[in-house]
């Protein structure tokens, strides 16, 4: 492979890695943070890409939207929309048992698989929707050069994700949600109303999940429902347990990592089974994962990068040598 | 009309049987496990091997069925045989994972796990099985007349089941009955109604819980295999087959309440009945959506379920 193809392909390579991360920052906040367990991570990726696909693309005779709006309009409707769902979902399962958030959640996203596949005339049905705007393709073209800006964008994007939700969790607002993660009744207690905190940081978790489709969606220009099964949520999920959840530097990492893992692991297996095995090559490859998942949960339940620990610099503890 | 509580039943039969084990084991082991979909997959599939291994031993292969069945002794042979090799792969389950996890995570942690795990084993299945579709039996079946044409008008006359849709309906309050009793009336139940109140006192009390979860398992997966083989004897065996199960099972044992034995038998049928009805109205390809239609509304209106205890 010569340096250029190396150089598109890290470009490709990363500009997944970015969108991943992405989301796996906005499940950080649910899970990492308030202790939210979201199985429906690819529902909400899938309504910020359809969202965005509609509201951006050409008009089309066979189907809904097509309203041709600037880009960054789409994004915002994509985080709009996939916040309004996480809004009623909330609604219905916060207030329980936490378990009963991941059957939801789980409905949620086995239900807007549903729609995709079927509601012709919203999504395109199986075919999906075709010619999503490229922002800049107009100047750039599609090769190695648009890649490499939109690579520049997703980093923006993160960045600014990763920026807002280190300043949140490090708020005021933020204690609240590790006091409420930690113990409700003691949160509870100093007049926390732990149903409102954890409805705000699921609906914004979502919302970021809902951009992160949205990326997707204006990299590969094309999205259809196989995009959004259950297995991409199975891969965010992995990277944040991998890289270490409660910690954003950890998500960032974890998707990076299980990202690269993927796509060697799936290379190899390509390589390996002959053309008529691939679909069973791929079973194998999320039975890899799976297993992954399961041991780092056995071994090191706090992943590669743990959430960093925060004593009061009141505590009568002496604190360790290398502190400030 | 009539065809569809029918139809409603049938299906929700298969629903109900995977529910009760979930809604035992949930309560026991104070989890949701999304593994369970996947129990009742490994079920249908071990059935299906067992099942050719029993006709390969016994006749060179062929199934003679019993009238009015459309598959022969060696099917509910294969069943049994089945069901004990879920409870032990639930168990090899259970000691490699979920008893570590038990020890030291939260009741989430085993969620996730469970999650895990779930994919894990369904992509498991389609790297062995393959993704084509398997049947027990090629026999067609002929829909029996419940109730003769003119008898009681053409409304009536028009309901027909064949004789293995009965039969999923007969195993089901089977098994239920079954379980009821056991739950009720013998030392092991009453062990294990303690541990779903109460593990700590339970095990004060002299309860041995290790035991109570490996007999939980052993029920809840032996349950699940059978809901399996009962789904593929009314349908076709694919990989997906209890992932597709996996919100109805939930949506029936939190519309029943969590623990209630019953509550998921009806919980089953109401979800059953609700996925039937909802064909004519919204089309057969948004079918999979009415169990969490369910769910929402049983969530919004009464969340500890039917006859459950308050959550």
């Amino acid at each position: 492979m010569d340096a250029w193809s190396l150089l598109s392909y890290l470009a490709f390579f990363s500009v997944f890695a970015g969108i991943f991360a992405v989301m796996a920052l906005g499940l950080n906040l649910q899970w990492g943070f308030t202790g939210l367990f979201n199985v429906g991570v690819a529902g909400f990726v899938a309504i910020g890409a359809y969202t965005s696909a509609l509201l951006t693309g050409a008009p089309d005779a066979e189907r809904f939207g097509g309203f041709g709006l600037p880009v960054l309009v789409g994004w915002l409707g994509a985080m709009g929309l996939a916040g309004i769902a996480a809004f009623i979902v909330g609604v219905a399962a916060l207030r329980l048992r936490e378990d009963y958030l991941a059957i939801t959640t789980f409905g949620i996203a086995v239900t807007i698989q549903l729609v995709a596949l079927n509601a012709t005339w919203l999504t395109g049905g199986p075919f999906g929707i075709q010619s999503i705007p490229k922002p800049l393709a107009g100047w750039l073209g599609t090769g190695l050069a648009w890649n490499l800006a939109y690579l520049a964008i997703v980093l923006a994007v993160l960045g600014l994700m990763w920026w807002g939700l280190e300043r949140l969790v490090a708020s005021p607002w933020g204690r609240v949600l590790r006091s409420i993660r930690e113990d409700e009744a003691a949160a509870a207690s100093l007049g926390k109303r732990a149903a409102a905190f954890r409805l705000q940081s699921f609906v914004m978790g979502c919302m970021v999940m809902g951009l992160g489709g949205a990326l997707y969606a204006h990299f590969v220009g094309y999205i259809a429902p196989e995009d959004f099964l259950p297995i991409l949520t199975f891969q965010i999920w992995a990277m944040l347990i991998v890289g270490g959840s409660g910690n954003n530097a950890g998500a960032v990492l974890g998707a990076v990592l299980v990202w690269a893992i993927w796509t060697v692991s799936g290379g190899a297996l390509r390589e390996m089974l002959p053309a008529a095995e691939q679909a069973r090559g791929a079973a194998l490859q999320v039975v890899l994962i799976g297993v992954l998942i399961a041991v780092i949960l056995v071994v090191r339940p706090r992943g590669l990068l743990g959430e960093r620990a925060t004593v009061s610099r009141h505590a009568g503890v002496s604190p360790p040598p290398s502190a400030p | 009309m009539l065809q569809l509580i029918a139809d409603g039943l049938v299906v929700g039969s298969v629903i109900s049987l995977g529910a009760v084990g979930l809604t035992l084991t949930y309560s026991i082991l104070r989890f949701a496990n999304f593994g369970q979909g996947e129990f009742l997959t490994w079920g249908a599939y071990l059935a299906v091997s067992a099942l050719s291994l029993t006709l390969a031993v016994t006749g060179g292969g062929v199934m003679t069925p019993i009238e009015p069945f459309s598959f022969g002794w060696q099917l509910p042979v294969a069943m049994v045989a089945s069901a004990a090799l879920t409870a032990a792969l639930a168990l090899v389950l259970d000691w490699a994972l979920f008893a570590r996890l038990r020890r030291t995570g939260s009741a989430i942690t085993l969620v996730i796990a469970s999650f895990g795990a779930a994919l894990a084993l369904r992509n498991l299945l389609q790297f062995l099985y393959g993704t084509l579709p398997e049947y027990y039996t090629r026999e067609i079946q002929i829909a029996v007349r419940l109730v003769p044409r003119g008898a009681l008008g053409d409304v009536m006359g028009g309901l027909r089941i064949t004789p293995d849709q009965m039969l999923v309906l007969g195993v089901t309050a089977a098994a239920v009955i079954g379980l009821h009793v056991l739950l009720t009336r013998t030392t092991l139940g009453r062990a294990m109604r303690a541990t779903a109140q109460n593990p700590a006192l339970a095990r004060v009390a002299g309860v041995d819980v290790e035991g109570v979860v490996r007999a939980t398992w052993v029920i809840g997966a032996g349950m699940a295999a059978v809901a399996g083989v009962m789904a593929g004897l009314v349908g076709q065996i694919r990989p997906g087959l209890g992932f597709e199960l996996l919100l109805p099972l939930f949506a029936a044992a939190i519309l029943g309440g969590i623990g209630s034995v019953w509550g998921a038998v009806a919980g089953g049928l109401i979800v059953g009945l609700a996925e039937s009805f909802s064909v004519p109205l919204f089309g057969a390809e948004y079918r999979l959506a009415t169990a969490f239609l369910v769910l929402i509304a049983i969530l919004l209106l009464r969340p500890r379920g039917l006859f459950g205890e308050k959550a």
